[in-house]
């Protein structure tokens, strides 16, 4: 019988060394260790051995069982593993090969600049009013404290519909609309559209505007300086510097144009800034108290500054877009670089 | 306006450079928009006295011995005919840098370095120069415009530079004056502005003159008011038209003015140094010796000075004599009562003329001068009288004639002189500016720009120029006070006095970044394209006579006939945009726009118009088919929780067997389709084109918050429904159907359509998976069973629909 045992030791571990898959080493398990596989046919033949070698014999069974078991288990190991790596080169791909998504589009540089200006002066609690395009003689200029024979009106070149309406030339015609309806605190910022009969490289017929207002009592120039100062931080990035420099709008007075320092080379003088090392950005001032008295705010109890700036002009100091027309030609190969 | 330095001078000791002056005008509200220099071009130029001179044989050159001063004498062959032993002229020594000329020694074609050569094998250092080469013509020195050498005054020392002897040592500011500030449009305007920024006394010009004779009288009456508040006239006799001296002449020439004689040139002199317009009548010519100022009869016609003749309107003012008009007024003189070299007496006209007057006929009839540009910019009384006294001493001063006592002077009830006296705050002026500008500072500063100023502590009673129109109010003062004190000093505050206020996008205004986000998500790219466009481009997409898209708003003086209306419709302006993309080679894209449409009420415009937003998207080549066009949009509504409704429509540039009508809750928002073929041919485009165009107010008048509701106990079933329909059955007449034959059906599905022979002609079949939703017990098949037979009994019923 020990010898039996001792051969189909042998046996097993002979067969073990042709096994290389999980499928034959399933086979060769049940043909030794299954119901009625070879170790299990010994335990059988114990009824030939002596009663009192049985239990001798019997744990040498076992024992052959248990090495057995051992010794599947450790190739059931190895197999799988090697399986596993098998199975892995199989399945490598080329992690470079292109995404399946769909493709993103891209917004206007005009959105992506209105966006930043709305969110910087909303935070600084400005709401947004939109007024309409097509305005009264009234609202674009007269309430602008620009009457007829004012010089001023010929500062733009006016699109006209009829004798009275028109296409508005500045967004600051939102302004009185705002102060005909709210009283004071106001802070808005009033974006949109405007028309100016200019067409060439640097001027379209139609371009944005974003135009703010504050008034409120005690309201002075360091406040407008403070805030713009702010607004070319954010815009333009930390270090950038405003400065004023006297101007004439008929809305407001004092009127400043406001430059900021380039961003491109420091203020040291560059292409962009022309070697001047400041950047013409917007025109603001303190507004004027015969706009305030046209819209029913006492200028004696109020006061407030306003400001204007082109988002064309922002959009193209920003990503250095050099001609305007590029902006309204809708070509994508311009379009899909703005990417956000 | 053009500033030379020289002529600055005489006004104001400028002790500082150009662009230290460019720097401080800046600073005070005065752009220099471009400094130039006379005579940036010329270099190494000095004096010579040509002490040899001898022909060379052969040739028109002559081979000279130049005595240049210092420089020493420079054997230099010449070809002008003037060059003679004893002349003195420019030389331009080697490596000097002058101006090149053409072939007819005139034309400049460029600057060029001086070297030594040899002419015809003589040995040649230098050149001797003609006015042209170094940038000198005859308004600026006498021989200037002689095509030979430019002959220098004895006097002229050998060796010395030639520029400053020139006048090419000069600057001129070109001036960026803002509106408000008219009377700084002139000389003598910009000279208070220096002297008050240099902190230097200011000479005004010499306005004395005696009237040495007694003249004929002239008549002057003024009709029209209203739009000549002031006319003044003065006569003179016994005048003598010839050439103005260098100095008149050089001056316009630096403004950029030929000299026509000295009369004329007077009142160009005048125009460009106090900034008053004037004129010069023949007064010969003179109908009666009678000016009358008023407006023109209809009909009546003038020639101006430049020939160009005019029929007028009671819009416009004239001057006439006693029979005719002799003047448009303030924009140019009449050719009948010009002045000439017969004139011998001269009526000088110094006026003012309401700007919007001069601007509005100015305008209708093309007519612009500098005199109009003048009085529309507008100027004051002050300055009216001013420059008749300056015009009258000119006159003494070339003696060019005899100024009379024969001086008129209208001040009609619309006159006002100018003088202002106002009291300010200077508590009240801090306050505005948030700094405070020291008491003494200010007054300094106040009188430095010729305010009187009467001190009562912080009130100041002010007694404003005459010629400071502009000046109304105290923030007109702290503009003053804070550009002279410096805008540096303006520091940055947070508004520390404000309320705080909530800021941030409306509602709408932040669904509308929403809907941008998800277009852009789904790849179309946002335009902007121009708010009007041309008739033509609604012919394009082939709109007919009568749509309702033609009633535009028309812009009364649009840049051309391409954006002279104001667009009722998105779609051109896209398929506009799309063509330029495929003629540029960009083979595919998707567009969307959102924008304006402008709606009128009526026509002619009589109140303010709708403007409608309307969303447009368009797509070309990539493969995109209605449907992907279509998934946007349904992706679109999904984002707002609502359902679209297409039906099958017809638009004008649509492909009639690719359009829908899209609708929500009955409403029409617009239409999508396939740009129709035979336009596509038209506009030579070979890819397929999709336009959506929808009502974007409308739209978002739909979407609506999404509501939560409890989920289901009971579990959802599923139904796949194999139909056969007839050919023109559409998918949403069998969904809607599906929907309304069963009140649980929660959603209808298409997954499959088939068109085969084995369905018998004019046949399709669709497969749709139906969702069935229990709401208060669970379905059981049987139930399942009963709402399949009413869906089917529906679709053959109403849609002669068979199972498959």
């Amino acid at each position: 019988m020990q010898e039996k045992i001792e051969q189909l030791k042998k046996k097993i571990a002979e067969a073990i060394k042709e096994v290389h898959s999980s499928d034959s080493l399933f086979q060769i398990k049940m043909k030794y260790l299954g119901k009625s596989g070879e170790v299990s046919e010994l335990m059988k033949g114990m009824r030939d051995v002596p009663k009192d070698k049985r239990p001798e014999v019997g744990m040498i069974i076992n024992a052959l069982k248990v090495w057995a078991e051992d010794q599947f288990g450790k190739l059931d190991k190895n197999i799988k593993a090697k399986e596993l790596k098998k199975q892995y080169a199989a399945e490598a791909i080329d992690v470079t090969l292109p995404g399946n998504t769909s493709k993103r589009g891209a917004y206007h540089p005009n959105t992506l600049v209105r966006r930043e200006l709305i969110s910087i002066f909303a935070g600084m609690g400005f709401t947004v009013f939109e007024g309409p395009e097509i305005e009264n003689e009234y609202y674009n200029f007269t309430a602008l404290n620009t009457p007829a024979d004012h010089p001023a009106r010929d500062m733009q070149d006016t699109f006209y519909i009829t004798d009275d309406l028109l296409l508005r030339t500045q967004t600051s015609a939102g302004q009185i609309r705002v102060m005909e309806t709210q009283k004071p605190p106001i802070k808005i910022l009033s974006p949109g559209k405007v028309y100016r009969s200019d067409d060439d490289a640097t001027h379209s017929p139609m371009f944005s505007q974003m135009e703010g207002l504050v008034v409120d009592r005690g309201i002075t120039l360091c406040d407008l300086k403070g805030m713009l100062d702010e607004f070319a931080r954010k815009i333009f990035g930390d270090g950038v510097k405003t400065r004023l420099r006297p101007s004439y709008f008929p809305f407001t007075e004092p009127s400043v144009e406001v430059d900021v320092s380039c961003f491109e080379c420091g203020g040291k003088g560059c292409r962009l800034c022309k070697g001047t090392g400041w950047i013409e950005v917007l025109g603001a001032g303190m507004v004027n108290r015969h706009v305030l008295e046209g819209c029913g705010v006492d200028p004696e109890e109020y006061s407030g500054f306003a400001f204007g700036m082109g988002i064309e002009r922002i959009a193209m100091l920003k990503y250095g877009v050099n001609n305007m027309k590029l902006l309204f030609e809708g070509d994508t190969r311009f379009l899909k670089q703005f990417k956000s | 306006m053009l500033l030379p330095l020289s002529w600055l001078k005489d006004y104001v000791d400028v002790d500082v450079t150009a662009e230290e002056l460019q720097k401080k005008l800046f600073g005070c509200g005065f752009e220099v928009e471009e400094l130039i220099n006379i005579g940036k071009d010329i270099g190494g130029v000095v004096v010579g006295e040509v002490v040899e001179c001898e022909p060379v044989e052969g040739t028109h050159l002559h081979v000279c011995k130049v005595d240049c001063g210092s420089h020493g004498v420079k054997q230099i062959c010449c070809g002008a005919d003037n060059v003679a032993k004893g002349i003195k002229a420019p030389v331009a020594l080697v490596g000097a840098t002058v101006y090149a000329t053409g072939k007819d020694h005139v034309t400049v074609e460029g600057v060029m370095t001086i070297k030594k050569g040899k002419l015809r094998g003589i040995e040649s250092e230098g050149m001797l120069c003609s006015g042209v080469e170094i940038g000198v013509n005859g308004d600026m020195f006498e021989g200037g415009d002689y095509c030979g050498l430019l002959l220098l005054p004895d006097g002229f020392e050998n060796g010395a530079d030639v520029k400053p002897l020139l006048g090419l040592d000069d600057y001129v500011f070109d001036i960026g004056v803002t509106a408000n500030r008219p009377d700084c449009q002139s000389i003598v305007g910009m000279a208070r502005e220096v002297a008050a920024v240099l902190g230097k006394p200011m000479r005004e010009p010499d306005c004395s003159y005696t009237a040495k004779a007694k003249g004929e009288k002239v008549s002057v009456s003024v009709i029209a008011p209203d739009i000549c508040p002031r006319y003044i006239a003065h006569y003179v006799k016994d005048v003598t038209p010839a050439p103005s001296p260098m100095w008149i002449r050089k001056r316009l020439a630096l403004c950029g003015l030929r000299s026509i004689n000295n009369l004329v040139d007077i009142t160009n002199f005048v125009l460009l140094e106090m900034g008053q317009p004037m004129h010069a009548f023949d007064c010969a010519k003179l109908d009666g010796r009678e000016i009358v100022v008023r407006r023109a009869n209809a009909g009546e016609e003038i020639v101006t000075l430049d020939g160009k003749s005019f029929k007028l309107t009671p819009d416009n003012l004239v001057i006439c004599d006693g029979n005719k008009p002799c003047a448009l007024a303030g924009i140019m003189g009449g050719e009948n009562s010009e002045i000439t070299d017969a004139t011998r007496e001269l009526l000088f006209e110094s006026a003012k003329f309401a700007r919007d007057s001069v601007r509005k006929t100015s305008r209708a009839l093309g007519q612009h001068s500098d005199s109009s540009a003048m009085f529309e910019k507008g100027i004051s009384e002050y300055t009216t009288e001013r420059a008749m006294a300056r015009a009258l001493h000119l006159i003494e001063e070339l003696n060019c004639g005899t100024v009379t006592d024969v001086h008129v002077d209208i001040k009609t009830e619309y006159s006002h002189d100018g003088a202002k006296v106002m009291t300010v705050s200077l508590n009240k002026i801090n306050k505005l500016l948030g700094i405070e500008v020291p008491h003494d500072e200010a007054i300094d500063i106040l009188k430095r720009l010729n305010f009187g100023v009467e001190d009562g502590g912080d009130n100041l009673t002010l007694h404003v120029p005459p010629y400071r129109e502009d000046i109304d109010g105290y923030a007109d003062i702290a503009e003053e006070l804070i550009r002279e004190y410096g805008y540096d000093r303006v520091t940055g505050t947070f508004m520390p006095s404000a309320l705080i206020t909530n800021g941030g996008y409306s509602e709408a205004q932040k669904a509308e970044n929403r809907l941008k986000d998800n277009l852009v998500s789904l790849g179309l790219y946002e335009i902007s394209t121009y708010s009007f466009y041309s008739e033509k481009d609604l012919d394009m997409l082939h709109f007919p006579e009568d749509a309702p898209e033609r009633s535009f708003i028309r812009i009364k003086n649009p840049i051309g006939e391409d954006l002279s209306v104001m667009r009722t419709t998105l779609a051109p302006s896209m398929v506009s945009t799309i063509v330029r993309n495929l003629r540029r080679g960009n083979a595919e894209g998707r567009l969307f726009e959102i924008a304006k449409t402008y709606i009128a009420k009526s026509l002619p415009l009589t109140e303010l118009p709708e403007e409608k937003n309307v969303l447009c998207i368009g797509t070309f080549g990539g493969g995109d088919t209605f449907l992907d066009i279509k998934g946007v949009l349904e992706n679109v509504a999904d984002s707002l929780n609502i359902k679209l409704d297409y039906a099958v429509a017809q638009r004008p540039y649509l492909h009639p067997g690719i359009c829908a009508e899209i609708s929500c809750e009955g409403e029409v928002l617009g239409y999508a389709g396939r740009l129709d073929p035979l336009i596509c041919e038209e506009l030579t485009i070979e890819k397929k084109v999709f336009i959506a165009e929808l009502s974007y107010d409308a739209l978002m008048s739909h979407a609506k918050p999404f509501k939560y509701v409890p989920l289901s106990k009971f579990p959802e079933v599923q139904r796949d429904l194999a139909l056969v329909a007839d050919l023109n059955i559409t998918c949403g007449q069998i969904e809607s159907e599906i929907y309304s034959a069963c009140k649980y059906v929660t959603g209808v599905k298409l997954f499959d359509i088939y068109i085969g022979k084995q369905l018998g002609d004019g046949k399709k079949s669709m497969a749709f998976t139906v969702n069935f939703t229990p709401k208060d017990e669970a379905f059981t098949p049987e139930r399942i069973d009963g709402f399949v037979k009413k869906i089917l009994g529906n679709l053959k019923h109403k849609l002669n629909i068979e199972l498959r």
